[in-house]
């Protein structure tokens, strides 16, 4: 049975979401400092306390027992749980788990949180991939060597260029620079990226995530509830979730994703198709992700995305707003990215996002990405107005 | 009997025959089709009895990147289509003063397994026609 059969379509909402200390955080600070800043800047959003709080989610690469660390930290009280891991796009997933909970009653209000110090630690973060023969003595650096090989398919077998590629980067900076905590905040021109530093072909430096410090919470509960709560809703419409390889060299096809799978599965839930979506926030460690899901998800047509991508058309004033924070390449990544899609696509469509808002927001696209093209969670929120 | 204790680690297995110089890989009798990387179950199937075959260790390259390392010489990492029909991630072997860049998708590529004293064989590909 699909979750559009099991899982009643708007009956949770996210309705606080927060980010913790972004950039680079003090001295010392640890991950789970910033979940549990987050996760009380989140409360305080929606008008709710500690001790409301009966479902934990948490999830980190430097964070062992993630939701039992959250729950000692602040000494909450979970009759439900969750430390799942599969990569950055497990807070999408985290969603899914969380509505179902809710909706069987398991808890009835949840919390998902991140926190991590990757900037601050740099040279300290313990890898998480051990010695693999089949990987290691190749030296790909992953995950960019994944994305990269990733990237000359989809150029050899579509045409798309390292000029493409650079148009997401300029975009995502554009909208940055609309967000007054992004990261970057000098602008950027598609000559920039390419003479930027080559790292691994076709990617320079700036078709690459930043390595920030970073995190955040957002808070559900049942649509019910939402509706006495102060500020408008976001509700959980859709969700699809789908896992393909763990490691690149297992990828069949590598210019397609399961975001294709995890994408339907949403749309379906939803009762939408891409076309009634005003904003999409898609996890952007490089910039061939966002040309990628955007083909997946059914924004454009399989090998289109790089010559949609161009012209402006999803930097600010473009006709498909996408990244509107300024995504992975320029706002922030905190080394998983997934929750911040899910606190971006809440303010927009909540109308929050001041200059950079996406006006008549109504439906918005958070899709997760974990590992290398591995795991593709995707969550469409909505305001009342597209129940 | 399905499922017996195993003998020997698939990967170990897959690293002794390279050792000695052989590419080998898992075929499936029950799916008819080769399985990468070395396991104890075929995917395709659920069965686990794999039969080893050496690879005559020609293929395609598939797809590619250059890694620009600072301070370091740049170099390929390619992920080949073996003729046998698996896919492997290796790096193309060029000769010293060839840019990484000179390896391309389609290029047609043979494995050279690099013996080094005390260690593990790992499987290195060059172009067809040797690393000219």
């Amino acid at each position: 049975m699909s979750a559009a059969q099991t899982l009643k379509r708007g009956g949770v909402a996210i309705v606080g979401a927060a980010e913790s200390d972004l950039g680079e955080v003090a001295p010392g600070m640890t991950p789970v400092d910033l979940m549990a800043q987050a996760t009380c800047r989140a409360l305080a959003d929606c008008g709710l306390t500690l001790a409301d709080v009966d479902g934990v989610f948490a999830s980190g690469v430097q964070t062992r027992m993630a939701s039992v660390a959250l729950t000692e930290y602040l000494r909450l009280k979970p009759r439900y749980q969750d430390s799942s891991f599969n990569g950055g796009s497990v807070f999408e997933t985290m969603v899914g788990h969380a509505a179902a909970a809710i909706q069987l009653g398991l808890c009835s209000v949840a919390v998902i949180a991140y926190g991590s110090t990757q900037r601050s630690v740099s040279g300290g973060l313990v890898g998480i991939r051990g010695y693999d023969p089949l990987i290691t003595p190749f030296g790909p650096r992953m995950p960019i060597g994944a994305y990269a090989l990733a990237a000359s398919r989809h150029m050899h077998e579509f045409g798309t260029t390292r000029e493409h590629l650079a148009e997401v980067a300029v975009a995502a900076r554009q909208w940055a620079l609309l967000n007054p905590v992004a990261w970057e905040k000098k602008p950027l021109t598609v000559q920039d990226v390419l003479s930027s530093r080559m790292v691994s072909h076709p990617f320079t430096l700036r078709d690459c995530c930043l390595v920030t410090d970073g995190g955040g919470a957002v808070v559900l509960v049942s649509a019910e509830r939402a509706r006495s709560l102060p500020k408008p809703p976001a509700y959980v419409l859709g969700i699809g979730d789908a896992v393909g390889q763990l490691e690149i060299h297992s990828m069949d096809d590598l210019t397609t994703t399961c975001a294709v799978q995890s994408g339907q599965r949403a749309f379906e839930m939803a009762r939408l198709t891409p076309k009634d979506v005003d904003v999409v926030e898609l996890y952007d460690a490089f910039t061939i992700n966002t040309i990628l899901f955007l083909e997946d998800l059914g924004f454009v047509p399989k090998g289109e995305g790089g010559r949609f991508v161009s012209e402006g058309r999803i930097a600010p004033g473009g006709e498909l707003p996408v990244n509107t924070n300024g995504g992975g390449l320029s706002y922030g990544h905190p080394g998983m990215y997934g929750l911040q899609l899910l606190i971006e696509a809440v303010r927009q469509v909540r109308g929050e996002c001041g200059v950079r808002q996406v006006r008549d927001c109504h439906v918005a696209v958070a899709h997760g990405n974990g590992g290398t093209l591995s795991s593709q969670s995707t969550v469409i929120l909505g305001s009342a107005h597209a129940l | 009997m399905m499922f017996e204790r195993a003998t020997e680690a698939p990967m170990h297995a897959y690293q002794r025959q390279l050792n000695a110089g052989v590419l080998a890989y898992q075929h499936s009798p029950s799916a008819n089709r080769a399985v990468f990387y070395p396991r104890l179950v075929c995917p395709f199937s659920g069965s686990d009895q794999l039969e080893w075959r050496a690879s005559a260790g020609r293929g395609t390259v598939h797809a590619v990147t250059y890694l620009y390392p600072r301070d370091e010489p740049a170099y390929n990492v390619v992920l080949v289509d073996v003729d046998e029909g698996f896919r492997m991630m290796s790096r193309v072997l060029t000769p010293e003063g060839v840019a990484g860049d000179s390896v391309k998708i389609g290029d047609r590529v043979r494995v050279r397994i690099v013996h080094t004293e005390g260690k593990d064989s790992v499987p290195f590909f060059e172009p067809e026609g040797g690393a000219a």
